[in-house]
């Protein structure tokens, strides 16, 4: 097995990821021998076709599906040792979920949205609120901290949800096709803001079926059948061409 | 041609001389399309010719009788702009591109692997299309029409890396399909060898 990349900026690390469903002849294999690192700062796009095994691979990353083998490593800490509670308790305090679907819950407000995590992890409310603030600021959407998911348009719910994934201490951001419920433009607007989290510190990775949308990552990686084909880094030509990982 | 259009348009807001046609023209298409001066004495000699524009003397142009030759707009250059506006661009000549045809030729021979050709591309497509999204979002919300008239050139060539990708993963599929039904198998050569010159006639009966 692996270790923990040596740089202390590495927020996210899998090794050696393959996760099959089933046993025997009929088991079939949604991911083979994937690994990925995500440093802070640094946005990496999953591309590839439906069933290439994009979805399965951020759920493992945040720690919802448990693999068959291989090791996941968040800000330094084994999924493999930590117990259930503990994995919880790391979901709610190092990474955010995005979805395309928003999941905003319609009784709270925007602010109270964001606070949910803190709430849960047992922060003081005012303590809570002033982060949920900090973090709704960073997606420019502080004047609607009272208005409810139904008053608030498909994008600025969507920015709301980013704000909920990075809010307090939380650096990960994991994004399943976030921008698929939304038109061009806004997706567009969500996109920035996502880019814009990033680049202050935050790491993320987005799931897209949409090579514009994945444009916006550092790091473009490529999955058909459960493995890593391609791997595109906006300014190296080297990455490119390494040979395919085999299992 | 959309440089004698595009220039023709220039003029019709007023006389220019045509290095300063050339600067007009930059400034509104964010320099993405380089037009040498002498392309620029080119279009406009064909437009005179035609009679779209027509040279001003000097003094009728500008007080200060610079020695720079002014062209101005005539009534049918202006119909012509207004006809080049409101009609759509015709791509009617299917185009012969590039990738399309290496695409083409690759699935027919043999020892090639056309998977690798596709990813190779989609990677370089893919980087392509990232640095214009950095370019892009370096930019920001337009903030004058010099800089919305650049964004709306820089999002055109990302709609078209984005639909090249999304035909290379089609192609993949596709390929992957052919190859799985035994319909990918490469062309040798004709046996029938073609005769030359030009082909005969056939003479209805």
């Amino acid at each position: 097995m692996s270790t923990v990349d040596g740089k202390s900026d590495v927020l996210l690390q899998l090794n050696g990821i393959s996760m099959q469903y089933g046993k025997g002849e009929t088991a079939v294999t949604a991911l083979s021998g994937v690994d990925l690192t995500v440093h802070a700062g640094e946005l990496v796009a999953i591309m590839g076709a439906s069933g290439s095994g994009k979805s399965t691979l951020l759920t493992i990353a945040g720690g919802l599906t448990t693999p068959t083998s291989g090791e996941v490593i968040v800000e330094g800490q084994w999924l493999s040792t930590a117990s259930p509670a503990g994995i919880a308790a790391l979901r709610r305090r190092t990474l955010g979920f995005v979805f395309q679907d928003f999941n905003l819950i319609p009784a709270l407000s925007a602010i109270e949205n964001v606070m949910l995590p803190l709430d849960l992890d047992g922060w003081k409310r005012r303590k809570a609120r002033s982060a949920a603030m900090d973090a709704l600021r960073s997606v420019e959407l502080e004047s609607r901290a009272n208005h409810y998911p139904d008053e608030l348009s498909g994008g600025q719910q969507q920015r709301i949800a980013i704000a909920r994934a990075v809010v307090g201490t939380r650096r990960i951001i994991l994004a399943d096709e976030p921008t698929g419920a939304l038109d061009s433009a806004t997706g567009e607007v969500v996109l920035r803001m996502l880019r814009k989290r990033v680049d202050a510190g935050a790491g993320g990775i987005l799931v897209t079926h949409d090579a514009r949308h994945a444009a916006w990552a550092d790091r473009i990686v490529f999955l058909r059948d459960g493995r890593v084909v391609d791997e595109s880094v906006g300014h190296s030509v080297d990455t490119l061409l390494a040979p395919v990982a085999q299992p | 041609m959309s440089v004698r259009q595009s220039l023709l348009a220039i003029l019709d807001q007023g006389p220019c001389y045509g290095y300063q046609l050339r600067t007009e023209f930059d400034r509104r298409t964010g320099s993405t399309w380089p037009l040498n001066v002498g392309q620029i004495y080119n279009t406009l000699d064909r437009l005179a010719r035609d009679g779209l524009v027509e040279k001003l003397e000097a003094s009728d142009a500008s007080p200060d009788a610079t020695s720079q030759i002014y062209f101005r707009i005539t009534d049918a250059g202006r119909s012509e702009v207004a006809g080049w506006l409101g009609s759509p661009v015709e791509r009617t000549a299917a185009t012969r591109d590039e990738l399309a045809i290496k695409l083409a030729i690759a699935v027919t021979l043999p020892g090639v692997d056309i998977a690798r050709v596709i990813q190779v591309q989609r990677a370089a497509t893919l980087r392509n299309l990232q640095e214009l999204t950095k370019t892009k979002n370096a930019t920001g919300d337009p903030e004058t029409s010099e800089n919305l008239a650049w964004l709306l050139i820089v999002d055109s060539l990302i709609f078209q890396a984005e639909a090249e990708v999304r035909w290379l993963d089609h192609s993949e599929a596709r390929l992957a399909r052919a190859a799985a039904t035994g319909h990918a198998a490469p062309l040798p050569l004709g046996t029938e060898i073609p005769k030359r010159g030009r082909p005969t006639k056939v003479v209805p009966a």
